[in-house]
């Protein structure tokens, strides 16, 4: 059996590796060759503790906002699925403002508009809240949280209206209360429906997420950024970055893809 | 609130003119990005589907690239290192440096961006038209050229404007990421009014409906659009 896996293997893999991918893969190998020597890269002693905790802040927001979007974006979506109109209609006005208008807007907009406006009530001064938003990253998980939730609120509406009617009447006939519908049938299933999208704007997440650079916030872009200006190298940091985001990407959508094979497949 | 009238008033003494002249290259930079975007999809969608080999290995690099790296930093290593390129090639041409303007650089970066989503929408669009409406064209000896001009492009057209619809709003909003480089569109127009005038909820609040106008106006011809190219096939509710 062991024998028949491999000898499929290694046909895929001849399959996959035709002669003209060689060739490519000779270019590209020369390329990031010809990078590394022709290039500057001796700031990077200096700098590489810097750009590990630039990371970890980039993935520990990434995380942070992630789920706290998707906590929010699970009662946009049933408001709009199934709410009465005074709860749907709101949900559905904060979906359409937060698709609609630019992330970097919304942050600025916190971070500056918000920003000016706290220093001028004392009692948030005084208060315990004050340290915390004095500092520019509360505002930047803040923005960052309300986007994922506007565009994976829209998606769970989707996803809870796409349960097929008869799991929920099936329920209800077994007596279940409503909460109880909701934890057991509808939302699991709802959440196996959003999950291939999940994938997607968890990736658009990553994406969004060094505009918090630009209310200085210092994550792994505004490292890149601070090198550039301290070194005077232009490529070099930018195309570590850029090779950095593809790294946490791909390793992004391996693992909820390996979720996502997990979850039963016939649904409904 | 008379003061925030007087803010937002199109002549100077307000910053309503700066602002709409921000919108105006905002809306300037999408279209031609779009645009740029369309023909670039086109060419894409075509090389993955009927090219070598080699050009659809190029291609899946393209836009696998394009999709894992944050827009802000494309715009960045391709805002640099395009001009740089240009000035060299120039220069080892014998001839004199350029500036080249933050519109054109604008266009050409985000249309290089949006080409690669485009590509992927097109694509999925052609292999979407009925086989047979390519087949009969072909057997009725139609050039390429033709068959691309007469059949694919306005048999695709329903399947590609709703992915299309999505991407012009993507480029509106992302238009935004030019004035992290300095490029003057509408966020960057409005976060200047803001510092002078230190009325930043104001404006950026003002900014925000602009951009939200923008797209539901956008949805309004986009639904028009969508309707005109879907004439003559069953409605979206009854074919479900």
């Amino acid at each position: 059996m062991a024998g028949e896996a491999i000898i499929i293997n290694v046909a895929r893999a001849s399959l996959w590796l035709q002669p003209h991918r060689i060739v490519l893969i000779l270019i590209a190998l020369a390329l990031v060759l010809a990078a590394a020597f022709f290039m500057r890269w001796d700031w990077l002693p200096q700098y590489y503790e810097m750009a590990l905790v630039g990371i970890w802040r980039t993935l520990w927001i990434l995380a942070v906002t992630c789920t706290l979007g998707f906590l929010l974006a699970v009662p946009l979506g049933l408001a709009q699925a199934a709410g009465p109109f005074w709860l749907a209609a709101p949900a559905k006005a904060f979906c359409t403002v937060i698709r609609g208008t630019p992330l970097l807007l919304q942050l600025w907009l916190l971070y500056y508009g918000l920003g000016s406006l706290f220093p001028q009530y004392p009692w948030i001064r005084e208060s315990w809240m004050w340290p915390y938003l004095r500092q520019a990253w509360p505002y930047g998980v803040l923005a960052l949280t309300l986007s994922f939730a506007g565009y994976e609120g829209e998606v769970m509406r989707g996803a809870f209206a796409g349960v097929p009617k008869g799991q929920l009447e099936a329920a209800r006939a077994f007596g279940m209360s409503r909460w109880k519908i909701l934890r057991r049938i509808w939302l699991p299933q709802a959440f196996y429906r959003a999950l291939p999208t999940l994938t997607g704007e968890t990736v658009l997440q990553l994406k969004s997420t060094p505009l918090v650079a630009t209310i200085s916030v210092i994550d792994i872009f505004a490292v890149s950024s601070k090198v550039r200006q301290s070194t005077f190298l232009t490529y070099e940091p930018l195309l570590l970055l850029a090779l950095i985001y593809m790294a946490i990407t791909g390793i992004l959508v391996f693992a909820l893809g390996k979720i996502e094979a997990r979850i039963p497949n016939k649904i409904g | 609130m008379a003061r925030i009238i007087e803010l937002l008033s199109p002549t100077p003494p307000g910053w309503g003119g700066t602002l709409l002249v921000g919108l105006l290259h905002s809306v300037e930079i999408a279209a031609g990005a779009f645009g740029l975007g369309l023909v670039i999809g086109i060419c894409g969608a075509y090389g993955k589907l009927y090219g070598g080999p080699v050009v659809r290995d190029l291609l899946a690099v393209y836009t696998t690239i394009v999709r894992a790296v944050p827009e802000l930093v494309l715009i960045l290593l391709l805002y640099y290192a395009g001009t740089d390129l240009i000035n060299q090639l120039l220069t080892a041409m014998g001839y004199q440096r350029i500036d080249i303007s933050g519109l054109v650089a604008g266009i050409a970066v985000l249309g290089f961006v949006q080409g690669a989503y485009s590509t992927e929408v097109m694509r999925g669009a052609i292999l979407a038209i009925p086989q047979g409406q390519i087949e009969a064209a072909r057997a009725y000896g139609m050039s390429p050229g033709l068959l691309l001009r007469r059949i694919t492009l306005p048999a695709m057209l329903p399947f590609a404007i709703p992915g299309l619809a999505n991407l012009w709003l993507i480029a509106t909003k992302d238009t935004a990421l030019l004035a992290v480089v300095g490029f003057f569109e509408l966020t960057l127009a409005t976060r200047q009014a803001a510092g002078v005038t230190k009325a930043y909820l104001t404006f950026f609040l003002a900014a925000g409906v602009i951009y939200l106008l923008l797209t539901l106006v956008s949805n309004l011809i986009i639904g028009r659009i969508e309707l005109r190219a879907r004439r003559g096939m069953p409605s979206l509710k009854e074919a479900r």
